[in-house]
């Protein structure tokens, strides 16, 4: 059994709610994102009765969308909150399954869409991907940082869904690890261990 | 998102009988269940805050709920906003067609009451009340909107008028049951939530809704100041008007402190 299939076992357990982050090395950005992708949106989001909201943070979702088609990733259960294309000024492409939040640090912003998503697909098995950690850290305070990710995470485990937050574990300083250990059940280490 | 923060519990009295369920679920949770029903609350904000939005999703959850509805319009013909209402997903023509929503033009009921002076005198209120009242009967409606108070202010003129006019008003819904939401629309006045200012004293309940700027981001918040028969939260929450209708999401701090 190879690591990502073991981190993708791992994840399936969480029928019930939870949240994990998945560390990328920096130094393997490109690899780790691409097995991110495929451990998340590929073998969660596309088993059956399945939905994936993908809260995008550091790239615009048109971008995100078309890494996920040239994979050959079944994406059609797949809903975009981007909170990044407006302030790149980046909307060459308006996707039909995003919806835009201003500005990264319009928290209660991406709260909401999650919620409208959420709502949209009641009967199916949410899951929620923040993409990534690092990047709202950039545009927020670690105090606004911790209160909205202790909001969001504990209503969405309230709710039985399962939220992966993505991380470069490189980047990560005192207040990230702080707040990832108040709010993450179980981190894996892309390429690495738990 | 709105269930994340503590939210009052009702007591033994407050039982759902007694409750005026909104239907915007995270509405009703800072409200500990609803409004108190006969209550008469006042929906107070500045332009594009939501305020109609509310309103209208109040009467639509209500006439879901076979409770039917009167909406009063005075400053929008209802032609108009029934275009507007028809982008909402959760707004269906037919309540309207089938009447558990009634929407009345009140500058129409003007005219026909020969109400046509630019200052209501003391006994056009009278007949006003009164017809408004005779609308709420005939309707059948036990949720009613005033869309906007502040517009109907304008025709009486006078503090004193105002108020004379919102205690008689507020005396005819609670022999009728109804549970009202008056729109009033306020400046950036802080602290001032009404045309007159003795509005928000006669009232039962206060929502204020209004625009607030943090670092260069608008947020539309919402915050109940007041409301007679139940615990409430005072915090604010951040809206945002959807097609399935309005969301709540706590307003961040940030650790940060604020005053005023």
């Amino acid at each position: 059994m190879t690591r990502d299939s073991e981190i993708a076992d791992r994840l399936r357990s969480y029928t019930s709610g939870g949240t994990v982050a998945l560390r990328l090395s920096s130094q393997e950005y490109a690899d780790n994102y691409l097995s991110a992708l495929g451990l998340t949106v590929r073998d969660l989001g596309g088993e059956s009765n399945a939905h994936t909201i993908y809260v995008s943070v550091t790239n615009p979702a048109s971008l995100v969308w078309s890494l996920l088609q040239a994979l050959d990733i079944p994406s059609g259960r797949l809903s975009f909150v981007d909170a990044i294309s407006h302030l790149m000024m980046s909307f060459q492409n308006v996707l039909p399954n995003a919806s835009y939040v201003e500005s990264p640090t319009m928290l209660e912003g991406i709260m909401l869409r999650i919620e409208y998503l959420l709502r949209k697909h009641p009967n199916q098995r949410n899951m929620v991907i923040v993409d990534s950690v690092n990047s709202l850290a950039v545009h927020n305070s670690p105090e606004v940082l911790s209160e909205f990710f202790h909001i969001l995470v504990n209503n969405l485990k309230t709710r039985a869904v399962l939220t992966v937050l993505f991380t470069t574990s490189d980047a990560e300083g005192s207040d990230l690890d702080r707040i990832l250990s108040l709010v993450v059940d179980e981190a894996f280490s892309l390429g690495g261990g738990t | 998102m709105s269930g994340s923060r503590s939210v009052p519990t009702p007591s033994a009295e407050e039982s759902p009988e007694n409750r005026c369920v909104t239907g915007i679920e995270g509405l009703d949770n800072i409200l500990g269940g609803g409004v108190p029903r006969g209550n008469m609350v006042l929906i107070a904000g500045g332009v594009g805050t939501g305020k109609t939005t509310l309103c209208l999703e109040y009467l639509v959850r209500g006439a879901e709920k076979n409770e039917k509805g009167l909406f009063i319009s005075v400053t929008e013909a209802s032609t108009k906003l029934l275009q507007n209402f028809a982008t909402f997903e959760f707004f269906r023509p037919e309540l309207v067609q089938h009447e558990m929503i009634t929407i009345v033009d009140l500058p129409i009921i003007y005219d026909r009451l020969g109400l046509n002076r630019e200052e209501l005198k003391p006994g056009e209120v009278d007949i006003l009340v009164r017809t408004i009242q005779d609308l709420v009967r005939e309707s059948g409606a036990r949720r009613v909107v005033i869309d906007s108070l502040t517009s109907v202010g304008f025709r009486v003129r006078s503090e004193e008028k105002a108020r004379d006019f919102i205690l008689k008003l507020g005396q005819a819904f609670s022999e009728l049951g109804t549970t009202s939401l008056m729109v009033a629309e306020v400046g950036a006045v802080p602290g001032v939530h009404s045309l007159y200012g003795v509005e928000e004293a006669i009232v039962d309940g206060v929502v204020l809704l209004s625009n607030v700027r943090r670092r260069g981001d608008m947020l539309r918040v919402l915050q109940i100041i007041k409301m007679r028969g139940t615990v409430h939260s005072r915090a604010q929450y951040v809206i945002e008007l959807t097609p399935i209708g309005m969301l709540l999401a706590p307003f961040l701090k940030g650790g940060r402190l604020e005053t005023g």
